[in-house]
């Protein structure tokens, strides 16, 4: 019930800002769009906790406010390295543990990794991450496991929930 | 009105423009350098990192910059919602294309194995 | 002004990928080309829209990005299973 109504809210809040025409009859003709997805969502078996991780809400903006502040970072790098000489880019291979519990935190730990300039995943099996890197140090993050660490944070209320 | 708040509003308008003077030509250049390094560097999986330079540190400073001009209301709404869509596509996309470059058989530049026995 | 420069800067970042698109060597080379280049589109019509004082063109901008990642996933897919219609084994449905 929950995750039907954060469903919900989420499509009409959608709606509000992609419409811009705010009449009664746009307004529920809206509003009517909204409740056929909600349905057509119930039926396909997606309103459920995996695909609607209301968990993750309250810890998501510190988490993203320090992604982008990695990103930033990172940026910074390797936007040096695509102009320096040849010999700063020592790509390589790395393979690291997930700690994480959830697929979904999975996902967004290996997404977090590939969206960071410098480090891209580029297989994801068996509870490991293949993680290609621009420079040895350009993945320091990873291998030292603090972005491990803090995807383990963020899914930690979402993982305890698991059945 | 006095003369002091008008002249606080236009300071505020000048700085407004400035910051996003300085975000749209600063997420210009950083995707002019991702577009020199994916003809610069020697292999596929090197120059994803390039354009990954572009798809995160360009898109969100020339977008931020707009959402600047634009000031609060639908319009910057709007440029949130496609930040926040490129932020999830995109990885989700070089991931699948590395996986699926890796499961075809396009090894990484020779080195690689190297590094990782020296880290 | 400061948009015909963002406008600038994006357009020529399109011609460098055009370049790599064009000379390859591998398919996967093309298809990142392919998807950094609709990356640069969306950013050109939210530039675009802003120059031309017409924000609508921001939902394009949003559409635009909705196909090209579909279009890039599509394309992969197709280029493994050279078929659009096959879900994949079930192996590789647990492999996020």
């Amino acid at each position: 019930m929950r995750h039907l109504v954060a469903l919900m809210s989420g499509l009409v809040l959608l709606w509000l800002i992609l419409s811009g025409h705010y009449t009664p009859l746009v307004l529920a003709l809206g509003g009517l769009s909204c409740v056929l997805v909600a349905w057509l969502c119930a039926r396909l078996g997606l309103v459920s906790r995996e695909a609607v991780p209301i968990a993750l809400l309250p810890r998501l903006p510190l988490y993203t406010v320090w992604l982008l502040f990695q990103i930033a970072r990172a940026n910074m790098s390797v936007t040096w390295r695509l102009l320096a000489p040849r010999r700063f880019i020592k790509p390589g291979l790395v393979e690291v543990g997930l700690g994480q519990r959830s697929d979904l935190g999975r996902a967004i730990f290996a997404n977090s990794v590939t969206l960071t300039p410098g480090t891209v995943t580029i297989g994801l099996e068996n509870g490991r991450a293949m993680i290609h890197s621009l420079t040895p140090l350009a993945d320091d993050d990873v291998t030292e496991g603090v972005m491990n660490r803090r995807v383990r944070w963020l899914e930690s209320r979402h993982a305890r929930a698991e059945p | 009105m006095s003369s002091l708040d008008l002249l606080d509003i236009v300071a505020w308008h000048e700085l407004g423009h400035l910051a996003s003077w300085f975000l749209i030509a600063a997420g210009a250049v950083l995707s002019v350098v991702s577009g020199i390094g994916m003809l610069r560097l020697p292999d596929l999986y090197t120059r994803i990192h390039a354009a990954s330079v572009a798809d995160t540190g360009g898109m969100i400073l020339i977008l931020a910059g707009l959402m600047i001009q634009a000031g609060l209301g639908l319009v910057t709404a709007k440029l949130v919602l496609i930040v926040i869509f490129l932020l999830i596509t995109s990885p989700t996309a070089t991931h699948a294309l590395a996986r699926a470059a890796r499961q075809d058989g396009v090894t990484p530049e020779s080195n690689a194995q190297r590094t990782k026995t020296t880290r | 002004m400061m948009l015909i420069a963002g406008i600038l800067g994006v357009a020529v970042t399109m011609l460098l990928i055009l370049v790599r698109v064009l000379a390859g060597p591998t398919t996967y080379d093309r298809i990142l080309g392919i998807n950094l280049f609709g990356t640069k589109t969306v950013l050109l019509i939210a530039l675009v829209a802003f120059i031309t004082d017409r924000t609508d063109y921001l939902d394009l901008a949003l559409t635009y990005a909705l196909i090209n990642f579909i279009g890039t996933i599509a394309v992969l897919k197709f280029m493994q299973y050279g078929d659009l219609g096959w879900a994949g084994d079930v192996e590789d449905d647990t492999d996020v």
